[in-house]
C-alpha cells in the first residue's frame, strides 16, 4: 500500500472512514492516485467502493481522515466546490438531466466554468452572449468527442443506454476536471459498447485527465487500469498494478473466489 | 416568414384594442377585470420563476405580493403622509421584495417538496399576519387613500380624453401594465434561455446531479426566490397604486394557491401556457356571476349563493382540467415531454428521430 504521498499523485486520501449508524462502510482507507493514471477501484457489491466515490465527490461528509487533490485538503467540501476544484463523476444509475437536450446537459457541465448572472442573461450583454456561444460550440466538441455528436438536440432521457452513459461523461468533461471518477461506466453494456468505452477512455487519459474507475468487468478493469485498488467489507485489501493484484492471495479469496487466468 | 410578422402584428392589434372593444361590447367593469388578469399574469410568471424554472414549490408567494403592495401604499398615501413617485417605488417594491425572497428563501434552502411548500406556506401567513398587527400597516383596517399611480403629470387614475374621445383610468393602467407585462415576459424569456435558466432546470431535475456537476445549488435557489419575489413585488405596488385600497384579507393563502393554479393550469415553466392560466382564472370566476341571474329568472329564487356557486364551477373546471391535461393547457414542449406516458414516449421517439 502507498502511504506515503508522492510528488506525482493528484489525490492522496489518507484513514477515510464512514459509519452509517452501526455499519461501517468505510474503514482506514488510504491511497494515492498518480497524476495521469487510470485507477482502477474494484471489490464484491457492497464493498464500500460507491460509498468511498461519494465521499470523494462531497456526497457524504468522512467521519476520519482527510483527501486531497492537488495538495489541497478537500475534506469538507460541498460537492460543487469539489467539482470546481477538479473532480467530476458520473453515477452508477446514470443521473442526467433526463428532459433536457444533450447538448443542454453539457452546457450544465460549463456552468462552474463559466461567469454570466442574471444580469447579464437579462440585458444580453456582449460579454454574455460570447461566453453562450462559446459554451455551446464547447459543449458540440465534447459531445463529438464522446460520440454522441450527432444526437445534440434529442432529449437526454429518450437516447440509447450506452449514449446516455457517454452523455455523463460528456458532462463530467465540461467541468474541466483534473480528476475523472466513474461509478461503473460500462455496467449494462454489450462486449462492443465495453470495448469503445474503453477506447474513449484511453483517448481521454492521453489528453491528461486521471480517471478513478469503479468497474465490475473485469477484463475491462485488467486490460485498462494502471493501479488497482480491491476493497472488501469497507477495507483496502489489496493495492497495485493489475498483476500484482490479481496474484494476490487474499484478493483471490475474497473477490474472485478463484484463480482468474 | 412574411405571414408571421403579419400573424404578429394582428395579434399586437388586438391586444391594444382589446380594451376598448371589451367596453363596447361587456360594460367597464369587464375592461377593470382585464386590469386584474394582467396584474395576475405578472404575478404568476414571478412564481413561474420558483416552481416551474427551479422546480421549488412555493405556497407563500403572495407574501412578496403583499411587500410591493404595502411599499406603495405607505411611500404613498396620507397614511404616513408620504408621496413617492412611481418610478422610485416600482425598482424599489421589486428590490425590497427581492430581499424579501432571498431571506424567506435562505432557510428552506435543504428542503424539497412537500416540506418545502409548509415552510413557504407557513411564512406567507406569518407575513400577512405582521401585516395585520403592526402599527406602521394600520393593521385589520389597511391603507386606503392610496394615491394614484402618477408618471410625470401623468395621472393613470384620472380621466382624460383622447381625440375627443373619453379614456378613463382603467384603460391608462391597462396599458401600463400591458408594458410591464411585456418586460417581464421578456426578462422570464432571456433568463430560461441562460446559463442561470439551465442551471434552474439542472436542479429541478436532478438535484444531486446538479451539485455533483458544479453547480452552487444554494445560490442558484435563491436567485430564484429573488427574481419571483422581485416580480411579484412589482405586481403589488402596481395592484395597490390600482386599487387604491389594500388590506391583509387581499394577501390570504387562498391568493397563493389561486396563483399556483393559474401556473399549474396554463403550464409550468412555460411563459404563454402561465399567462394563459392567469388570464383565465382571472376571469373565470366573473364569468360565472350571471349563474346567479339565470337561477333567479328560471327558478324565481336563488337557490345557490352565487358566490359558492361560481367557486364550485371553478373547482371543477380545474379538476377537469387537471385530469384530462396534467401537463396544463398549454404546456412547454420539454414539461410535455416529462408527463408523457410510456405509450407516447414510444411514439413520440419516432418523431424525434431525423
Amino acid at each position: 500500500m502507498s502511504e506515503i504521498a508522492n510528488s506525482n499523485d493528484l489525490l492522496v486520501a489518507r484513514g477515510i472512514g464512514k459509519r452509517f449508524g452501526g455499519l461501517s462502510a468505510l474503514n482506514q482507507i488510504s491511497l494515492s492516485i498518480p497524476s495521469g493514471a487510470i485507477y482502477g477501484l474494484i471489490g464484491p457489491n457492497g464493498a464500500g467502493k460507491t460509498t468511498l466515490f461519494n465521499v470523494l465527490t462531497g456526497i457524504y461528509q468522512a467521519d476520519e481522515g482527510t483527501f486531497e487533490l492537488d495538495g489541497k485538503p478537500l475534506t469538507h467540501c460541498r460537492s460543487d466546490q469539489i467539482c470546481a476544484l477538479g473532480i467530476a463523476r458520473t453515477f452508477q444509475n446514470i443521473r442526467l438531466f433526463g428532459n433536457m437536450t444533450a447538448i443542454e446537459n453539457v452546457m450544465v457541465g460549463r456552468h462552474v466554468r463559466t461567469r454570466s448572472g442574471i444580469l447579464g442573461a437579462i440585458l444580453r450583454l456582449p460579454s454574455q452572449r460570447t461566453e453562450e456561444q462559446a459554451m455551446i460550440t464547447q459543449a458540440q466538441e465534447l459531445l463529438d468527442y464522446v460520440g454522441i455528436g450527432q444526437h445534440a438536440n434529442q432529449v437526454a432521457r429518450q437516447l440509447p443506454y450506452g449514449d446516455q452513459r457517454r452523455l455523463e461523461i460528456a458532462r463530467a468533461l465540461a467541468t474541466d476536471p483534473k480528476l475523472l471518477a466513474l461509478d461503473e461506466p460500462a455496467a449494462g453494456m454489450n462486449d462492443t459498447e465495453t470495448a469503445t468505452l474503453g477506447k474513449l477512455l484511453q483517448k481521454i487519459k492521453k489528453s491528461g485527465v486521471t480517471i478513478l474507475l469503479i468497474e465490475h468487468d473485469v477484463k475491462l478493469v485488467m486490460g485498462l487500469c494502471d493501479r488497482v485498488a480491491v476493497l472488501e467489507y469497507g477495507h483496502l485489501i489489496a493495492e497495485g498494478t493489475p498483476t500484482n493484484v490479481k496474484n494476490d492471495p487474499k484478493v483471490i479469496a475474497a473477490y474472485l473466489g478463484m484463480e482468474v487466468s | 416568414m412574411k405571414s408571421k410578422v403579419w400573424l404578429g402584428l394582428l395579434g399586437l392589434a388586438l391586444i391594444l384594442a382589446l380594451p376598448f372593444a371589451t367596453d363596447l361590447l361587456l360594460g367597464r367593469s369587464w375592461v377593470r377585470l382585464l386590469d386584474f388578469a394582467l396584474l395576475y399574469a405578472m404575478l404568476a410568471l414571478g412564481l413561474n420563476i420558483v416552481v416551474g424554472y427551479a422546480g421549488l414549490l412555493d405556497l407563500g408567494y403572495v407574501a412578496f405580493y403583499a411587500v410591493g403592495a404595502y411599499l406603495y401604499a405607505m411611500l404613498a398615501s396620507p397614511h404616513l403622509g408620504m408621496h413617492w413617485p412611481l418610478w422610485a417605488l416600482l425598482p424599489m417594491g421589486a428590490l425590497v421584495a427581492a430581499c424579501f425572497g432571498a431571506l424567506l428563501g435562505a432557510p428552506t434552502l435543504g428542503l424539497r417538496g412537500d416540506y418545502l411548500a409548509i415552510v413557504t406556506m407557513g411564512f406567507g401567513e406569518i407575513i400577512r399576519i405582521f401585516l395585520r398587527n403592526l402599527n406602521i400597516t394600520n393593521g385589520p383596517a389597511g391603507i386606503d387613500l392610496i394615491d394614484p399611480i402618477q408618471m410625470g403629470g401623468f395621472s393613470f387614475g384620472a380621466n382624460h380624453s383622447l381625440l375627443g374621445w373619453d379614456f378613463p383610468g382603467i384603460y391608462s393602467y391597462y396599458f401600463l401594465f400591458l408594458i410591464l407585462t411585456a418586460l417581464i415576459v421578456l426578462i422570464s424569456h432571456r433568463l430560461s434561455d441562460s446559463r442561470i435558466g439551465r442551471a434552474w432546470s439542472a436542479i429541478r431535475e436532478d438535484e444531486i446531479a446538479a451539485k455533483s456537476s458544479g453547480l452552487n445549488t444554494r445560490q442558484l435557489k435563491l436567485m430564484a426566490f429573488a427574481m419571483g419575489a422581485a416580480f411579484g413585488g412589482v405586481s403589488g405596488v402596481l395592484f395597490a397604486g390600482f386599487q387604491g385600497f389594500i388590506s391583509p384579507e387581499s394577501f390570504t393563502m387562498g391568493e397563493s394557491i389561486m396563483v399556483l393554479c393559474m401556473v399549474v393550469l396554463g403550464g409550468m415553466g412555460h411563459i404563454s401556457g402561465v399567462i394563459m392560466g392567469a388570464i383565465l382564472l382571472a376571469i373565470l370566476p366573473e364569468a360565472f356571476r350571471p349563474l346567479s341571474q339565470f337561477q333567479q329568472a328560471t327558478f324565481g329564487h336563488v337557490w345557490l349563493d352565487p358566490a359558492n356557486l361560481r367557486m364550485l364551477m371553478f373547482a371543477v373546471a380545474l379538476i377537469v382540467v387537471m385530469i384530462i391535461r396534467p401537463e396544463g393547457l398549454w404546456p412547454s414542449p420539454v414539461r410535455r415531454r416529462e408527463l408523457l406516458t410510456n405509450d407516447d414516449e414510444k411514439n413520440s421517439s419516432h418523431k424525434a428521430v431525423p
